[in-house]
Parts: C-alpha cells; sequence; structure tokens
C-alpha cells in the first residue's frame, strides 16, 4: 500500500514538474467576458474576434499565447471576481475585457491594484480609463459618440425635439445620455424628455405613454439590444412614429430578432463597417469573417480582434511578457493598423472615426462616416 | 397628466398586472395545498417559454397545437421536479423543502445558459394575438386583453378543480393533514404530482403569454416575474388563488402608476413591489384575503 502512495506522489511530483516547465513557454492572457447574461450577445462577438486574432498570431516573442476565458455574467461583482481569478489563479499577464462599462470599471481597480494592464475592447465610458494607469480600450469614447448621434439627429434627420430613455443601472447608458443632451441643445436642438429604466426591465409602457404625448421627432435610447427592442417594439404599439437613434450598444443580431418590423429605420452609431474598411488588416478580417461565419462582420468581434492585437503589438514591441513593460508599450502604441481604424492611445483611448448604421430589411446597412 | 394618458396608464398596468395574477395562481395554489413556497415557479415559466419556442418557431407547429403541448410538457416537468427533488425531503422540517426549492431555481436556470445558451431568442407572436386597436388616442393591443381573459378561464378552472372535484377534496385534506390523508386511503404522492403537474401547468399558460407580451426570452428571464408573482402572491394571503388574481392585478396597476407619476424614480419599480411586500408582511401577513391561520 505504502509504495502506492509513494508512486502516486512521484506522480504528482512529476505533473508539477511538467506543468512548471510548460509555463515557461506559455504566455497566458485572460478574457473576462459577458458569455452569458444581459449583453451576453456581445460577450460572445467580442469573443469570435478574439479567437480569429488568436488562430491569425497564436505565437509572440516564440511563445505560445495561451487565453483564458471566464464568464462575467453580465454583471458587475462577477466581473471582478473573474479578474480576480485570472490574476491570482491563473496568473495571466495581461486581461482583455469587458465590453459593457460597468464591468470594465469594476475590474479596472483589481487591475491597477495587481499592476497588469487591462484592455477594454468595448467599454466606451470616460471613466473606464481616467486617472487610471493600467487600463486601455480598443475603442473611442462616449463624448465623440454622444456628439456624433447629436449631429447626426439634428444635421442630417432635422430633428428638433429628442426624447432621451436612459438605462441607470449602466454607466454607459448614463454617461452618453449626458453627451448626446449636451451636444444636442449646444446644436439649438431641444431634449423635451428624459426618461428612465433599468437593465432588465421588460415594460416600458409607463416612459412612453408619457413621451407620446410631448412628440418628440427622435427618441434616442442608448442602452443595450435587448431593452431598446423591446422599447422600439412597445413605441410602435402605442403608435409612436418618432425616428428612434441609439448607440453602439444596439448592435447585435438579436435587436432584429426580437424587435422584428418595430426596429427598421432605427439608427445607431458604432465603431466599424466593412464599407468603411481602411486599413490591410480590416480588409483580411472581413475576408476570414465572411468565409468563416458567411455573415457581414460586427463591430464588438472587429474590436475584440484589435484589443488582441494591440496587445500582442505591445508584447513584440516590449521583448517580454512583464506586465509593467507591457503596459508601457501599451502606452507608447502609435499609429497602430487595426480592423476598426488607425489606433493611436491618448491617455488609454483610441482616437479613431466612428459610423452611422441602420436597420433594413432586417440587416444593418451603412449610413455615414463621422471624424472625431 | 390628461385622463387618455391616465387611462393609457391604466390599461398599461392592468396588461402587466393580469400577467402578474396568472403566475401568482400557480404560486399561491400550490403553497396553499402543500405549504412550499415553490421558489422554481419562475424558473418552470422560463422552461415552458423555451418549450413553445422549440415547438412553435423551430418547428412551425400553429400555436394551438404547440402552445397547449408545451404547457403539458411543463406541466411533467413539473412532476418530474416534485419526484427528483421535493419528494425526498417531503417530511424533513419546511427549510429543507425551502432550500431545495432553490436549489431547483438555480439548476434550471443554469441548465437552461448550458442548454439554450446565454443569448436572449426573439419570440413570434400569432397573428391573432398581434392586433392593435385604438380608440380616441388609447391604443390597446389585443393581447392586453386576450391575458385577462386566460387569467380569468384559468382562475375559474382552478377554482373549479380545488373546490369542486374529488381530487381537489384531497388536495384540501392534504393542507390540513397529510398524514390522516394518508391514513384514509388517498394517494397522497400522486395528488402532490398532480398539484405540482397543475402549478406547472398554470405557470407555463403566464409564461406563454410573457413570451408573446415580452417577445424575449433568456434563462434568467423567470427570476423577476417569479418574485413579483411571489409578492402578488402574499398581496392577496398566500394560499387563496382569488387573492392572487386580485393581487397580481393591483401589484401591476402600482408599478406602472409609480412610473407614470414619478418618472425619475423609474428605477425604483422593482424596489416598490418588494417595499409593498414587507409592509404586508408587516402590517397585515394574511393579504388582502388570506385566511386566519389558527396555531
Amino acid at each position: 500500500m505504502r509504495k502506492y502512495i509513494a508512486l502516486v506522489y512521484v506522480l504528482i511530483g512529476l505533473l508539477g514538474f511538467g506543468s512548471s516547465v510548460k509555463a515557461q513557454d506559455v504566455i497566458k492572457i485572460g478574457v473576462d467576458l459577458e458569455m452569458t447574461g444581459a449583453v451576453a450577445a456581445f460577450g460572445q462577438m467580442t469573443w469570435t474576434g478574439i479567437q480569429i486574432a488568436h488562430e491569425m498570431q497564436p505565437k509572440v516573442l516564440g511563445k505560445k499565447v495561451k487565453l483564458v476565458l471566464g464568464d462575467n455574467k453580465s454583471d458587475k461583482i462577477e466581473a471582478a471576481n473573474v479578474a480576480q481569478r485570472l490574476i491570482k489563479k491563473d496568473k495571466v499577464v495581461a486581461i482583455i475585457g469587458a465590453v459593457a462599462s460597468s464591468h470594465s470599471l469594476a475590474i479596472a481597480p483589481i487591475a491597477e491594484e495587481n499592476h497588469i494592464p487591462q484592455i477594454s475592447p468595448s467599454s466606451t465610458n470616460p471613466l473606464v480609463t481616467q486617472n487610471r494607469k493600467w487600463v486601455f480600450r480598443a475603442c473611442f469614447i462616449d463624448p465623440f459618440q454622444g456628439e456624433m448621434l447629436a449631429k447626426f439627429a439634428y444635421n442630417h434627420l432635422h430633428a428638433k425635439t429628442a426624447a432621451v430613455l436612459t438605462d441607470i443601472a449602466q454607466d454607459y447608458s448614463v454617461g452618453l445620455s449626458n453627451f448626446f443632451i449636451k451636444k444636442f441643445t449646444k446644436l439649438g436642438g431641444k431634449v423635451i424628455s428624459h426618461a428612465f429604466y433599468q437593465t432588465g426591465d421588460q415594460d416600458f409602457t409607463a416612459q412612453l405613454t408619457a413621451i407620446k404625448k410631448l412628440n418628440p421627432d427622435v427618441i434616442v435610447i442608448p442602452g443595450y439590444y435587448t431593452e431598446i427592442a423591446l422599447i422600439a417594439r412597445q413605441a410602435r404599439e402605442l403608435g409612436i412614429k418618432a425616428t428612434l437613434l441609439a448607440g453602439d450598444g444596439a448592435e447585435a443580431p438579436e435587436l432584429v430578432k426580437i424587435g422584428g418590423k418595430a426596429v427598421e429605420g432605427l439608427y445607431y452609431s458604432t465603431h466599424f463597417d466593412e464599407k468603411a474598411v481602411q486599413t490591410d488588416l480590416g480588409k483580411k478580417y472581413v475576408k476570414i469573417f465572411r468565409k468563416k461565419y458567411h455573415k457581414a462582420p460586427d463591430a464588438l468581434g472587429a474590436l475584440g480582434f484589435d484589443a488582441y492585437m494591440l496587445l500582442l503589438d505591445a508584447i513584440k514591441r516590449a521583448g517580454s511578457a512583464d506586465p509593467a513593460k507591457i503596459r508601457d508599450a501599451l502606452d507608447n502604441t502609435k499609429n497602430f493598423e487595426g480592423v476598426t481604424g488607425i489606433i493611436t492611445l491618448v491617455n488609454g483611448n483610441a482616437v479613431k472615426s466612428g459610423v452611422i448604421r441602420v436597420v433594413k430589411n432586417g440587416e444593418f446597412v451603412y449610413v455615414t462616416t463621422i471624424n472625431p | 397628466m390628461t385622463l387618455s394618458t391616465f387611462i393609457q396608464q391604466l390599461i398599461n398596468g392592468f396588461s402587466l398586472g393580469s400577467l402578474y395574477a396568472l403566475i401568482a395562481i400557480g404560486y399561491t395554489m400550490v403553497y396553499g395545498i402543500i405549504r412550499l413556497i415553490n421558489f422554481a415557479h419562475g424558473d418552470v415559466m422560463m422552461m415552458s417559454t423555451y418549450f413553445a419556442f422549440f415547438g412553435y418557431i423551430i418547428f412551425r407547429i400553429p400555436w394551438y397545437i404547440s402552445f397547449p403541448i408545451a404547457m403539458i410538457l411543463t406541466a411533467v416537468l413539473g412532476i418530474l421536479i416534485d419526484r427528483g427533488a421535493y419528494k425526498p425531503v417531503r417530511n424533513a422540517p419546511r427549510i429543507s423543502a425551502l432550500i431545495t426549492a432553490i436549489g431547483v431555481s438555480f439548476f434550471l436556470e443554469n441548465f437552461g445558459i448550458v442548454v439554450f445558451g446565454g443569448r436572449p431568442k426573439g419570440f413570434r407572436i400569432p397573428k391573432l394575438f398581434g392586433h392593435i386597436f385604438e380608440v380616441k388616442g388609447v391604443t390597446v393591443p389585443a393581447l392586453s386583453l386576450w391575458i385577462p381573459f386566460f387569467t380569468a378561464i384559468f382562475l375559474v378552472l382552478t377554482f373549479y378543480i380545488v373546490y369542486r372535484t374529488r381530487r381537489g377534496m384531497a388536495m384540501r385534506a392534504i393542507s390540513r393533514d397529510m398524514d390522516t390523508t394518508r391514513i384514509m386511503g388517498v394517494d397522497v404522492d400522486g395528488i402532490i404530482s398532480f398539484t405540482f403537474a397543475l402549478g406547472s401547468f398554470l405557470a407555463a399558460a403566464g409564461g406563454i403569454m410573457w413570451a408573446m407580451k415580452y417577445p424575449q426570452i433568456n434563462p434568467l428571464m423567470g427570476i423577476i416575474p417569479g418574485l413579483k408573482a411571489f409578492v402578488a402572491a402574499v398581496f392577496g394571503g398566500i394560499g387563496n388563488v382569488v387573492g392572487a388574481a386580485i393581487g397580481g392585478i393591483l401589484l401591476g396597476i402600482i408599478e406602472i402608476m409609480f412610473v407614470a407619476f414619478f418618472p425619475q424614480l423609474a428605477g425604483y419599480r422593482d424596489a416598490v413591489a418588494f417595499f409593498l411586500l414587507i409592509g404586508v408582511l408587516i402590517f397585515k401577513p394574511t393579504g388582502i384575503m388570506g385566511e386566519v391561520l389558527p396555531e
């Protein structure tokens, strides 16, 4: 019996030894995404993009890159838990994530404290990177997005009055609403109603009944796709005919699946359209995506791809997988040719142009590009 | 607020409330018979929407066939849950059964995530239910009339089964004294299974209506309706089916009116429901129509 126990110990020892040797030629990158819950579509779309990038470049500095995925269940507390686990248990050198600004904001203090660089593919709220040394993002920020929406509403749609519906549970929605209101008022428009709801709400008839009476030109819903789709349906059922406008939180196939005819003619701002691709890498990405999934590539996937590539580019320039050196290299990112545009990180934020798309016959169609 | 807006809000509230009522009826009936707060009720409701989704949207079976099939499948699921999870703890302290119910709830949610995926699915509405009427600026979706209609039918059906049939008599006997009822030669486990089947059947009716009114389904969709139905059931007097229906409708109207009158506080609408629950439990624990329990 004792012999067997000794044998087991030897085996465990060998296994431990084996993995410790292996760990040296693998660079671990943590991914903290919304794979389930309220914005699961976003997490899964982003993960698709990250995987395409990983397949294209599975190695850096001669070592294999290993992605460790954690599901934050579209929950702030879970997002923080996942980040802790990735850093403490999996010993990742950097974290990609999350999509929703509220979740990225939950991860950021943990990244700061542990000196691990975090790069969010698509959190647009300015607070995510503000006064933070270790946090970066691959996308533009909401002051610009709010400006884009306001300009589009005022100049292209000739809207004079707007109603805004804000999701108070999401930092993204609160921020974007305020930036829109500020710019729209400055341009000469008038916000005649500002109503509120919360992620997970299903009934918006009370808010919409109040809006209907005021008859605004546009209704702006800077929330996420599920609620936008339900709001659109209930607005049309109540006989509201105003044009609907949303931010990048609208872009998921679920918007059309849930919203159906009600979301026809809804405009939204986003990061990427295959018609507006500027770089070679972008063209390559569109080709691979189309071949693999037989549909048009989405912004979330493209941003996930860019987040991974930005990180690998930083590791390459740093010449090491040391988190501090990766951070410094990320901070010095200049004119990186990503899928969603040419990216220069300023105070952790990417500065680049955005696009407006519209829902037409159940498809997302390119309308125009708006530059910063 | 003009009169037409007020009437519109009242209709909005009544429409939401009758949905709560439909779900609360099943909730309260199960409690009335076996004194178990079935926290998995909302998740059973969620499963029913997926059954309907697969029948109606994936396999394209007409709604008048696929929806009843979904309801029957949900009833079978109710029996399976009772046999697998609740029967082994039938004679254990009540708290064990309660914790088991919470376990079943978590199991169903995560089972849904693994099997159906975490992304929401869109639900299509049969033409019959999709109409919208407009009367003098007040819009009334046909569904807002269908839901109270079905709620009333299922309320009468439940009432009939519980108070007018032999099976119902056995159910009521079990609610008084399970052991004595068993001695009298009643198949207690069979009757309890039937109770769960009926409760789940009602949950399915509510779930399918819910999916038509708010056409997105996801594995976590049952949590809030389940909790709201619980509040409605307590509000109306837990154990009393008519009270649950009234409690549900009142809860819906209170919620909508709260958002209508205090638009700035719309984020607290769920909190209002739970404050109501706390208030009822402190000041009138038996609810609107609840019986006074002899100690």
